[in-house]
C-alpha cells in the first residue's frame, strides 16, 4: 500500500519559503495514501496562480489547466472516469474571482470529487493585488486606498448553494487538515474544503499569527452539529467564517453520476466505442 | 405535372407552423422525394413571422429555390412578406379567419379556405394545420393516406381519437380544396418519385449521429441558437449507452470539460455558435498547448456579437482557423452536406485523438437547420482511429521518472497515456514544458516543443479535401463555395452548362490546414476563379489567396443579409460577372 511518501516527486515546488501552500500540498499527500489510493489513482487538477503549482508537486497524475477552470476540468475528467480520484485545487483568485461560476455549478452539481482552494486573501504571483477574498479596506498594489469591495464568503456561499461537503482547514494544522481531506475524498459528492494558506511575502493582515488568534475549531464547540444546515450556517456566521473542521455533511443526497439517467456503473473510459450494426441501424431508421 | 414542387407555410412563431412543414415534409419523403427545407424564424418564442420553405422533387436536391409554387398562409403578414417569390404557378392558400386580403401587385391566385373554421368544428382549433396539409394533398394530388404513418407516430401516443381526428382533418381539407379548385385539382401533381425510404434530418443531427456513432459518450454544451439540436439529441440517446450531457454554466466550462473528459480518454466534445466559441478561445489554446483531442462544433450564424442569432452567415472562418492567442496546430474542417457532416464528424474525433489537437468542425445555420433528404448512412465506412493511445507502461529505470507524454518524436505525436494507468503519471500543463510535461522556459525546450506540436500537422490524413465537380479542363469559372451553399452553386453551374458556360466546382471541405495543392490544380484549370460566400470580407477568398495564389483570378461573390445564397441570385451574379 502506498504511503505519503510515495505521493512525494523529485520536483521542488518554486514558492516562497513559508508558504502555506506546502503543507496543503502535505496533507494531501497523507490524506491520499490514508484513504489506501495508489499514486496512479489520484489526478490533481489545478488552476493558475503560485496554488496552481501543485499538481505538479505530487506524485499523481496532475492536469495544471487555465486560469479558473480547474473545476470544469476535473469534472469532465471524472465523468470520463468515475474510479479515479479527482482532486481539484486552485487559489481564492481561481474560485472566487475568475471561476466563481464554476465553483457555484460544481457546487449545485455534486459531482463526486474534492475541490481545495488555497486561500491567501491576495494575489501573489501578480505581486500582490486584492483578492476577492480580501477584507474590505484591506491595502494592496491594486487597492491603495484599500479594497473597496467586501470579501466573498466561502462557507456561507457554499452552504446556501447546494454543498453535501463544506470543510474549512489551516494549513498549520495538518493534521486536521488531513483528516479534512481525507472525510473529502471520501464523500460521495463535491467536497468543499478552503484552507488558510497565508501568503508569508504579500498578505502581511492574514498571517499565521493571525488565525491562530483569531480561528475556532469545530471540535471545540460543544455538540456541533455537522449535518444540521442551518446550524452551520450560524455557527459560520456567528464566527465570521473563521471556523476550521467539517462544517456541513450531507451523507444522503446521491451524487451527480448516482442521478444521471442511466449513467454507467462503470468508468465510461472502459467502453467499446463501436456501437455495431444493429444498433446503428436503429438509429438511422428513426430519420426515415 | 412538375417538375419541382416549392411549397411554403407561414404564420405567427409559436402557432404549428414548424409543425406543418415537418408533418408534409415527412410524408414527401416517405413517398421517396428528395426535399430541402429552410427555416425563416426570429430570436423569440411566440409572434413574429416564421416560414417553413420546403423544395420537393424526385432527384436530390440541396438548395432552396428562387420562387414558389405554393404558400400557405396563416397571417396576411406571410402574403406580404412573401407573395413576391411566388412563380407564375403560383397560388395562395389562406386561411379565412383573418379575412386575407390580396397584395395589388399580386397576379397569383388567392384561395380562402376555412382552416380554422374546419379545425374548430372537428374539435380544436390547433389541427388547422392539418386543414391545411389536406389542401396540400388536393393540389398535389396525394392520397390521403400518405399522410397516415407520420400522423400515427406525431399523434399516435395522445390516442387513437387524435389520430383519428387528424386524418379527418385533412380529409375535410382536402375536400373543401377540391371543390374549390374545380378543374383545377392535381394541376401542382409532382413527377413520381422512386418511393426509397431515405432519411431526412437536419445538419445538426448528422452531426450528433454522428458523433455517438464516432463514439462519444460524453457531451458539455451550454444552449445556443443554432446548435442546441445537437445536445438535445445526445440528451435523448446517450444514457442508452451509458453516457450523459451536461448543460454548463457557460461556454467556457463546455470546452474545459470536454478537454478533461478527453485527457480522461472519452471522446468527448462541445457544439456551439459565434458567441460560444469567443468564450472557447482559451480552451482552445488549452488543448493545443497540452495536446489533450478536442472537438468543437461551431454553427457559424450572423455575427458579430449577438449579431443575427437566427440568421445564416459564414464568417467565422479567421476566427476558427486562428483563434486563441499564440500558436497552436488545428484542423479545420467544414462539410457542405449532412451526409458530409456525419462522416466528417467522425473523422473529426479520428482527427482529435491522432493529432492530439483540437479539430473545430465548422457548419452554418442553413445547413444546422435546413432538413434535407440523405441516402442513409453506411456503417461499413465508419472507423475509429485513437491513435498512439497507450494502455500499459512498463515501470521506469529511475523510481518516480515521469512518463515522456510530450516524447519528441519524428512525427511528434507522442505516446498518449490515460490517468488512472501505472507508471504513466506524467504532468499536463498550459506552461511549456519538457518531454514529462514539467514546466520549462529552456530556448532550447520551447523550440522543440513548438516545432514538434506542429509537424503533427504533417500526419494529417483527411479524404477529399475539396469537394469537386469539375469536368472541364478549360473551363471560363471555377465557382467556390463551402459549407452550405453548396446546393445553389451546383444548380448554378447546371444552369450555366445549359447557356455553353464552362463552369467547374470546387467546394472546400478542409479549410486548415489549406489544402493548397489540390486548390491549385482546381484554379488552374479555369480562367476566373470566384469564391461564393455569406460575409463581408471573403474570408474564404482570403484564405485561398494566402494559401494557393491566385490573386489576379480570384473574385467573390458576398452576402450578408442573414438569407442563404438562391440559386437564381447567383446565377445572375456570376453571369454579370462573366460579361
Amino acid at each position: 500500500m502506498a504511503t505519503f511518501k510515495d505521493f512525494r516527486n523529485n520536483v521542488k515546488p518554486n514558492w516562497c519559503p513559508g508558504c502555506g501552500d506546502f503543507s496543503v500540498q502535505a496533507a494531501i499527500q497523507r490524506a491520499a495514501a490514508n484513504v489506501g489510493i495508489e499514486p496512479h489513482e489520484l489526478a490533481v487538477i489545478s488552476g493558475i496562480g503560485c496554488s496552481g503549482r501543485i499538481s505538479g508537486y505530487i506524485n499523481s497524475y496532475g492536469f495544471h489547466g487555465i486560469h479558473g477552470r480547474a473545476l470544469p476540468i476535473a469534472q469532465g475528467l471524472k465523468m470520463a472516469n468515475r474510479n479515479l480520484n479527482v482532486i481539484a485545487s486552485g487559489g481564492d483568485g481561481d474560485g472566487f474571482a475568475i471561476g466563481m461560476g464554476h465553483t457555484i455549478h460544481g457546487l449545485r452539481r455534486n459531482l463526486d470529487l474534492t475541490y481545495i482552494i488555497m486561500d491567501n486573501q491576495i494575489y501573489g504571483l501578480t505581486k500582490g493585488q486584492t483578492s476577492p477574498r480580501s477584507a474590505a479596506g484591506f491595502v494592496t498594489k491594486s487597492t491603495p486606498g484599500g479594497a473597496i469591495e467586501p470579501d466573498v464568503k466561502p462557507l456561507e456561499l457554499a452552504l446556501s448553494t447546494g454543498a453535501t461537503f463544506v470543510a474549512q482547514g489551516f494549513s498549520t494544522d495538518i493534521k486536521e487538515l488531513t483528516a479534512i481531506i481525507e472525510a473529502g475524498i471520501q464523500h460521495k459528492g463535491f467536497s468543499f474544503i478552503n484552507v488558510f494558506s497565508p501568503c508569508v511575502t504579500y498578505n502581511k493582515v492574514n498571517t499565521y499569527d493571525w488565525f491562530k488568534e483569531n480561528l475556532t475549531k469545530l471540535s471545540d464547540i460543544e455538540g456541533y452539529d455537522p449535518t444540521n444546515r442551518e446550524a452551520a450556517m450560524n455557527t459560520v456566521m456567528q464566527h465570521d467564517g473563521l471556523v476550521t473542521g467539517i462544517i456541513y455533511h450531507d451523507t444522503e443526497t446521491p451524487c451527480y453520476q448516482s442521478k444521471a439517467d442511466r449513467f454507467d456503473e462503470q468508468a465510461l473510459v472502459g467502453q467499446e466505442l463501436m456501437m455495431g450494426e444493429t444498433k446503428f441501424n436503429e438509429l438511422v431508421k428513426e430519420f426515415m | 405535372m412538375l417538375h419541382q414542387l416549392s411549397w411554403k407555410v407561414g404564420g405567427q412563431q409559436g402557432e404549428g407552423i414548424e409543425s406543418t412543414g415537418e408533418i408534409f415534409s415527412m410524408a414527401m419523403n416517405r413517398l421517396g422525394y428528395f426535399l430541402y427545407g429552410y427555416r425563416h424564424f426570429s430570436s423569440r418564442i411566440k409572434g413574429g413571422h416564421t416560414n417553413n420553405k420546403i423544395t420537393v422533387r424526385a432527384t436530390q436536391v440541396r438548395a432552396i429555390t428562387d420562387d414558389l409554387n405554393i404558400l400557405v398562409a396563416f397571417d396576411q403578414e406571410t402574403i406580404d412578406v412573401n407573395y413576391k417569390e411566388l412563380s407564375a404557378q403560383g397560388i395562395i392558400l389562406a386561411d379565412a379567419k383573418f379575412k386575407p386580403k390580396q397584395p395589388e401587385d399580386c397576379e397569383a391566385p388567392l384561395f380562402i379556405v376555412p382552416f380554422t373554421e374546419i379545425a374548430t368544428e372537428l374539435g380544436t382549433s390547433l389541427m388547422k394545420n392539418m386543414v391545411a396539409i389536406g389542401a396540400t394533398a388536393s393540389l398535389l394530388d396525394l392520397d390521403d393516406s400518405v399522410f397516415q404513418s407520420v400522423v400515427n407516430e406525431i399523434f399516435g401516443r395522445k390516442g387513437e381519437v387524435v389520430v383519428e381526428k387528424n386524418m379527418e382533418a385533412i380529409a375535410k381539407g382536402h375536400e373543401v380544396m377540391n371543390e374549390l379548385l374545380g378543374d383545377r385539382v392535381g394541376e401542382w401533381k409532382l413527377v413520381e418519385a422512386d418511393g426509397k425510404r431515405r432519411m431526412f434530418m437536419i445538419g445538426n443531427d448528422a452531426v450528433a449521429l454522428g458523433a455517438l456513432t464516432a463514439g462519444v459518450r460524453f457531451m458539455a454544451a451550454y444552449p445556443i441558437t443554432p446548435a442546441s439540436e445537437i445536445m438535445e439529441y445526445l440528451i435523448k440517446k446517450l444514457p442508452e449507452f451509458g453516457g450523459a450531457v451536461i448543460q454548463t454554466e457557460d461556454e467556457i466550462a463546455a470546452a474545459t470539460m470536454a478537454i478533461g473528459s478527453n485527457y480522461g480518454g472519452v471522446r468527448a466534445f462541445t457544439a456551439s455558435a459565434g458567441p460560444g466559441l469567443s468564450l472557447m478561445m482559451e480552451a482552445i489554446g488549452l488543448s493545443g498547448m497540452t495536446e489533450q483531442p478536442l472537438v468543437i462544433v461551431d454553427t457559424q450564424r450572423g455575427g458579430p456579437s449577438t449579431g443575427l442569432p437566427t440568421k445564416q452567415e459564414q464568417s467565422d472562418l479567421m476566427a476558427m482557423i486562428y483563434g486563441t492567442h499564440g500558436e497552436i496546430p488545428k484542423v479545420v474542417i467544414a462539410p457542405s452536406t449532412a451526409e458530409e457532416a456525419f462522416y466528417d464528424t467522425i473523422q473529426a474525433f479520428n482527427i482529435a485523438e491522432e493529432l492530439q489537437l483540437p479539430v473545430i468542425l465548422l457548419t452554418d445555420l442553413q445547413l444546422a437547420l435546413g432538413k434535407q433528404t440523405v441516402e442513409p448512412f453506411d456503417y461499413s465506412k465508419v472507423e475509429i482511429r485513437r491513435g498512439k493511445l497507450v494502455n500499459e507502461v512498463e515501470a521506469p529505470e529511475v523510481e518516480k521518472e515521469y512518463f515522456k507524454r510530450y516524447e519528441d518524436t519524428t512525427d511528434g505525436i507522442s505516446p498518449r497515456v490515460l490517468p488512472g494507468i501505472p507508471h504513466g503519471i506524467h504532468h499536463v500543463t498550459g506552461v511549456e514544458h519538457d518531454q514529462t510535461g514539467k514546466p520549462s522556459e529552456t530556448p532550447t525546450n520551447r523550440e522543440m516543443q513548438m516545432n514538434k506540436r506542429f509537424r503533427k500537422l504533417d500526419a494529417l490524413r483527411f479524404d477529399m479535401p475539396i469537394y469537386t465537380k469539375s469536368p472541364h479542363e478549360e473551363a471560363d469559372v471555377l465557382l467556390v463555395g463551402f459549407n452550405s451553399t453548396r446546393g445553389a452553386i451546383e444548380e448554378v453551374q447546371e444552369r450555366l452548362a445549359t447557356e455553353g458556360i464552362k463552369a467547374n466546382h470546387a467546394h472546400i471541405r478542409l479549410i486548415f490546414p489549406f489544402p493548397t495543392e489540390e486548390m491549385q490544380v482546381q484554379m488552374a484549370k479555369a480562367k476566373k476563379v470566384i469564391v461564393v460566400e455569406n460575409n463581408h470580407t471573403g474570408q474564404l477568398a482570403n484564405i485561398i489567396k494566402m494559401s494557393a495564389g491566385g490573386h489576379g483570378k480570384i473574385q467573390t461573390i458576398n452576402k450578408v443579409d442573414g438569407t442563404p445564397f438562391l440559386p437564381g441570385e447567383l446565377h445572375n451574379k456570376v453571369k454579370e460577372m462573366l460579361n
